[in-house]
């Protein structure tokens, strides 16, 4: 035994290792969507990881500059294409802002509704495709079966499964039935229970949590230097949540927790605190839904809102928050009926940037835990 | 802090000739400044000012005044107030104003995505190319005057506006 172990040691010592460049993508089930990251590692361990973007570029600022202030939204749909409906709610939001147009409640009420459905959606997927990423296939299953249902109902209600066009300037673009009220209490009911099971399945799981406790640590200071928001922040332990701290529409209304990262398996701020924190913020919006749902006031679903829409000049910057942090919208209008610019800042194109830093020195395979708990999609990165 | 204790505390600290006033714009005001003290501005918000985050960087051009704009959205947690900087350099080829890469990574990012859109360049930048865009595309998308190019690489370049201000005409997203 002795004798084996001085060979390695010998081996390891006179071995000349040269560093090899690897291009992780664009096509690569690991890297959620046309990501290529170009890495230099030495044997297993990266040296560096560099982003390299753009391969869904659609340069959705310029198609919006060319279509009136409404026809943008189905553009804003198809940036985070997995929260769809948060997305047009944040660009409705910034136009209603301009317009200062009143929405009536019940608009306010389905949109908040449909918006927390949406963010269990979205959350519901990267449960999923996080566990796949780590090898555990049943959660990616179970991930979709309960997204099916949250997809079943807003088909119902909008008439699409992935890009809604739902969320309107001015309210929503049809209104809610008692039939659809009905079938999202059902599946409430039915999916309370899911999470605590979800986190006993994958959550607590030794080789899961193994895997992603004490990498991808993002601390705080990270956080403000990137400018990073949402789940990246709270999972830093910072409790920032633009819904209670800066709310909007009817979110001071609603009583909810927001969920940080406690450092519970390993290291504030890991891989795991963050998919800690998206789990709970699960069981939030849960809670949020239950509050309205039974309150829905009767009315208008839309606002009073011309055919064309012309938006007074003026600039404004708005940000709500999306499943995948807080998204931005820089609205710069002429007065004309069309905008004059609509500069998006996507949460993910942040959070894509601490790449390099904080998968320095990690193995091949924690790159790949990293890029997964930053739940990333390219439709927003590269809009 | 408001917004104008922000501004009274700019002018108090830089010359006139460096905070250039208030851009009165509705609903959003923003503070316009000049373009070569963009770094020192930056490192007073944040260091003596508290404003930890950049939340963006967006470029804008407005043929009309004529200008390319640089704005800023400096974010403070302190304060929960959002400040919007702006920078107007002349409407040319080659302008370039200070980089903010040092202070605030998120630049690194925002800036580059401006240089490709907008093509104001950023002095400093450690990683200045375009980020967004093929790294052998010409001109700047987000110009008012730009003209897709009929080819790029000897590949037709599919015509979303067939001509000036008609909605895009098909083509894939």
């Amino acid at each position: 035994m002795e004798l084996v172990h001085d060979h390695l040691k010998a081996t390891t010592e006179n071995l000349k290792t040269d560093e090899l460049l690897i291009n992780m993508g664009p096509q690569h089930p690991s890297t959620h969507g046309v990501l290529r990251v170009v890495i230099t590692t030495d044997g297993e361990i990266v040296k560096k990881s560099v982003p390299e973007l753009g391969y869904l570029h659609r340069c959705f600022e310029k198609h919006s500059e060319a279509v009136d202030w409404s026809a943008v939204t189905p553009y804003v749909d198809r940036l985070d294409y997995l929260a769809s409906m948060n997305n047009a709610m944040g660009y409705a939001i910034a136009v209603e802002k301009m317009l200062e147009l009143e929405v009536p409640r019940r608009a306010e009420y389905i949109r908040v509704i449909i918006a927390e459905l949406q963010r269990i959606g979205s959350h519901l997927m990267s449960f999923g495709t996080y566990g796949l990423d780590m090898g555990a296939f049943t959660a990616f299953m179970y991930g979709f079966r309960d997204r099916e249902m949250i997809l079943d109902i807003f088909e119902a209600i909008s008439g699409a499964r992935l890009l809604y066009n739902y969320m309107w300037i001015g309210g929503t673009y049809r209104d809610i039935t008692p039939e659809i009220v009905k079938s999202i209490k059902d599946f409430l009911v039915y999916f309370k229970p899911k999470v605590e099971e979800y986190n006993n399945l994958l959550t607590y799981n030794k080789i899961f949590v193994e895997r992603t406790k004490d990498i991808g640590v993002i601390d705080l200071k990270t956080c403000f230097d990137y400018g990073l928001t949402g789940v990246m922040l709270r999972g830093a332990g910072y409790k920032w949540d633009l819904r209670k701290d800066l709310p909007y529409s009817i979110y001071p209304e609603v009583q909810f927790d927001v969920p940080v990262g406690t450092g519970q398996m390993g290291t504030l701020g890991d891989c795991w605190d963050r998919h800690m924190v998206r789990m709970r913020e699960m069981q939030e919006s849960i809670k949020i839904v239950e509050q309205l749902i039974d309150g829905i006031p009767e009315g208008p679903h839309r606002g009073k809102v011309g055919k064309v829409i012309k938006v007074p000049a003026g600039e404004h910057y708005s940000r709500t928050e999306c499943p995948r942090g807080e998204l931005a919208f820089y609205l710069v209008s002429d007065g004309s009926g069309k905008p004059f610019r609509v500069k998006c800042k996507s949460p993910c194109f942040m959070n894509i940037a601490t790449l390099d830093d904080i998968s320095r020195g990690v193995m091949v395979a924690d790159l790949v835990a990293t890029i997964g708990s930053l739940d990333i999609v390219l439709g927003e990165v590269d809009r | 802090m408001t917004f104008d204790e922000v501004l009274t505390k700019l002018q108090s600290q830089f010359t006139s000739n460096v905070i250039l006033g208030k851009d009165d714009t509705k609903p959003d005001a923003s503070i316009k400044v000049d373009a070569s003290k963009i770094h020192d501005i930056t490192k007073y918000l944040r260091d003596e000012l508290k404003f930890e985050t950049l939340s963006c960087i967006s470029g804008v051009d407005f043929p009309a005044l004529p200008a390319y704009a640089v704005v800023y959205h400096f974010f403070s947690f302190t304060h929960k107030l959002m400040l919007p900087i702006k920078v107007l350099l002349p409407r040319q080829d080659g302008v370039s104003v200070q980089s903010i890469v040092d202070l605030f990574k998120a630049a690194n990012w925002l800036e580059r995505e401006t240089y490709d859109m907008l093509g104001v360049t950023f002095t400093g930048h450690p990683d200045h190319r375009r980020i967004l865009c093929p790294e052998d595309w010409e001109g700047f998308p987000l110009r008012k005057d730009y003209k897709t190019p009929d080819y790029y690489n000897g590949m037709p370049v599919p015509l979303f506006f067939e001509e000036e201000g008609t909605a895009p005409s098909g083509g894939t997203h």
